[in-house]
């Protein structure tokens, strides 16, 4: 499904690497979560794979396409088996639910007809059925996030990649969300997270694969946020190290 | 469906940018008048010499009794020399430039002139062999006039060998130096106008770099994605062109088939209305495809995957 084969990405005017030889496998139907501290390349990592970025050195290969000689008049068209969800909703504001959900099928020239039919079941999925006429500004975060939910998924993608989900949410109305993901995943859907949430991730035991200064350092099934790169510090062992 | 998206989008991008569309309707109005103008005078000029070049001829003015200059001593040009010219008008060398000549003489000149200045107080003090007799040649190609000049200029008897079209090159060069200076502003406007497209489309497409940027992930085609701002720059411009296209046709109407053909009678031809309508569809073309260019250039930036 998403293969990365030695997979390096440097920024232009940088020496030290977004992504320092990545290698890894993510099949289809799996829930993996990607965690690690900010700038660790959780975002660049899932750049490479909308193909908003090209790897500097290795190989990266999603749903059957090399991603490496994908022509860009063809990225398009390789990212409509895609859905993203994004931290800060990316809503339009002056378009309301059921137009900003039907937004995506429109410009990628869905006929009138599989709009009326798609959209409602892609609200009624996320439990939205009856807000279809609100403005996002009338809408709670998570209620937002549930109609950027709708939208990545209306189109029925293979991979749906989330960054950082949840990282505006309260943990009550993170768990609803969560419920929401791991109901798409179990309907076929490839699930990728970026997330910062231990609690999300020590609650789902899914896959979690670590980066630290663009380094895979875990790729761990039904992994706990913990990392085992940086311990968990008691106060006790800490002033006994320093004072033997 | 997907047109009625398309169309509007044009329409909100339109109307969330009615400032700059109105000054690129403006700017693109005046430079394509410009243009028009320019390729009005440049229609004139053929038309002019089209109907003056067939007139023109050459002239070969014989000596009188009192002319000094070119070959003559104060002596008429005797039957001989005359003869001479004419041989030599009918010899190989001449003959294939030549179409027909007629001779004028003493009295037919003298006739000429009473007509020509008839109201002038000169006409009362001319008297017939004080002008001179002349050859009017009429050439294949008025261009070949050198070929005359250098071969007859030099023979005896002759005071002058002129060519008519030199008394047009005057006016030639005014409506030339007027259309190469409508050419220039039109030039310089069209920078101007193309730069000011190229903005509003930017403005327009920073306006909406939301919807863009959604568009993008969601996998948009790029066509889908430029095709409205592209029409947006194109429907301005085409607003911009349809207007010059109606100011050259008025310009027409009313200054040169109006005011002008009043003033300057029937004495040369002047552009019609049906020069105008050959120029009107080449300014919305050069308006259009200006825009489109400009449009899809400003929003490439944008289309970057």
């Amino acid at each position: 499904m998403i293969r990365f084969d030695s997979v390096s990405k440097a920024y232009p005017g940088t020496t030290r690497p977004a992504l320092n030889n990545v290698s890894l496998e993510i099949l289809k139907g799996e829930f993996v979560f990607l965690v690690g501290a900010s700038g660790s390349g959780k975002s660049s990592f899932l750049r490479l794979i909308l193909r908003e970025e090209s790897p500097s050195k290795g190989a990266i290969h999603v749903l059957g396409q090399h991603l490496n000689s994908l022509s860009s008049r063809k990225v398009p068209y390789f990212r409509r088996n895609l859905g993203v969800v994004f931290q800060d909703f990316r809503l339009l504001p002056n378009k309301n639910v059921f137009d900003n959900v039907a937004f995506t099928l429109q410009v990628i020239g869905k006929s009138r007809g599989f709009i009326q039919e798609a959209v409602p079941d892609a609200l009624k999925m996320v439990g939205l059925a009856g807000k279809s006429n609100r403005y996002p500004h009338e809408l709670s975060g998570g209620e937002q996030q549930r109609v950027a939910i709708a939208r990545a998924v209306v189109n029925k993608p293979a991979i749906l990649l989330a960054d950082e989900p949840t990282g505006n949410l309260d943990p009550a109305t993170s768990a609803g969300i969560m419920t929401l993901l791991e109901r798409i995943n179990l309907g076929g859907t490839t699930v990728l997270m970026a997330t910062h949430d231990a609690g999300i991730v020590d609650q789902m035991k899914r896959r979690v694969i670590e980066l630290i200064s663009g380094q895979i350092v875990r790729d761990e099934r039904q992994g706990g946020y913990q990392t085992q790169a940086i311990p968990v510090q008691e106060f006790g062992s800490y002033a006994g190290e320093v004072a033997p | 469906m997907r047109l009625g998206l398309i169309l509007g989008e044009v329409g909100s991008g339109l109307r969330r940018n009615v400032s700059m569309v109105i000054s690129v309707v403006l700017v693109t109005f005046i430079s394509l008048t410009f243009v028009g103008a320019a390729i009005l005078l440049q229609m004139q000029v053929g038309q002019m010499k089209g109907y003056w070049y067939d007139r023109a001829q050459v002239a070969i003015f014989m000596c009188t009794d009192v002319d000094t200059t070119g070959n003559c001593t104060q002596t008429a040009a005797t039957k001989e020399q005359i003869d001479q010219v004419e041989a030599d008008l009918n010899s190989p060398a001449l003959k294939p430039y030549i179409e027909k000549y007629d001779y004028e003489t003493h009295e037919q000149a003298y006739e000429n002139f009473q007509v020509q200045f008839a109201d002038s107080p000169i006409a009362a003090f001319v008297t017939p062999d004080v002008l001179n007799e002349s050859f009017r040649v009429n050439l294949v190609n008025p261009d070949d006039a050198d070929i005359l000049i250098e071969s007859l200029s030099g023979a005896a008897g002759v005071q002058d060998v002129s060519d008519q079209r030199g008394l047009l090159d005057g006016i030639f060069s005014v409506l030339n130096a007027a259309s190469a200076t409508a050419i220039g502003i039109a030039v310089l406007m069209l920078v101007a106008a193309v730069l000011l497209i190229a903005t509003t489309i930017r403005l327009s497409a920073f306006s909406r770099r939301r919807e863009l940027g959604i568009m993008r992930l969601v996998g948009a085609s790029n066509r889908f994605i430029q095709t409205p701002f592209i029409l947006e720059g194109v429907f301005a411009a085409l607003i911009g062109s349809i207007l010059a296209g109606a100011g050259i046709v008025a310009i027409v109407q009313f200054f040169v088939q109006g005011t002008l053909v009043n003033t300057l009678g029937t004495t040369t031809t002047l552009v019609g209305l049906s020069d105008a309508l050959v120029v009107v569809p080449v300014l919305v073309v050069v308006g259009a495809a200006l825009a489109a260019a400009s449009a899809s250039v400003a929003i490439s930036r944008y289309l970057k995957v």
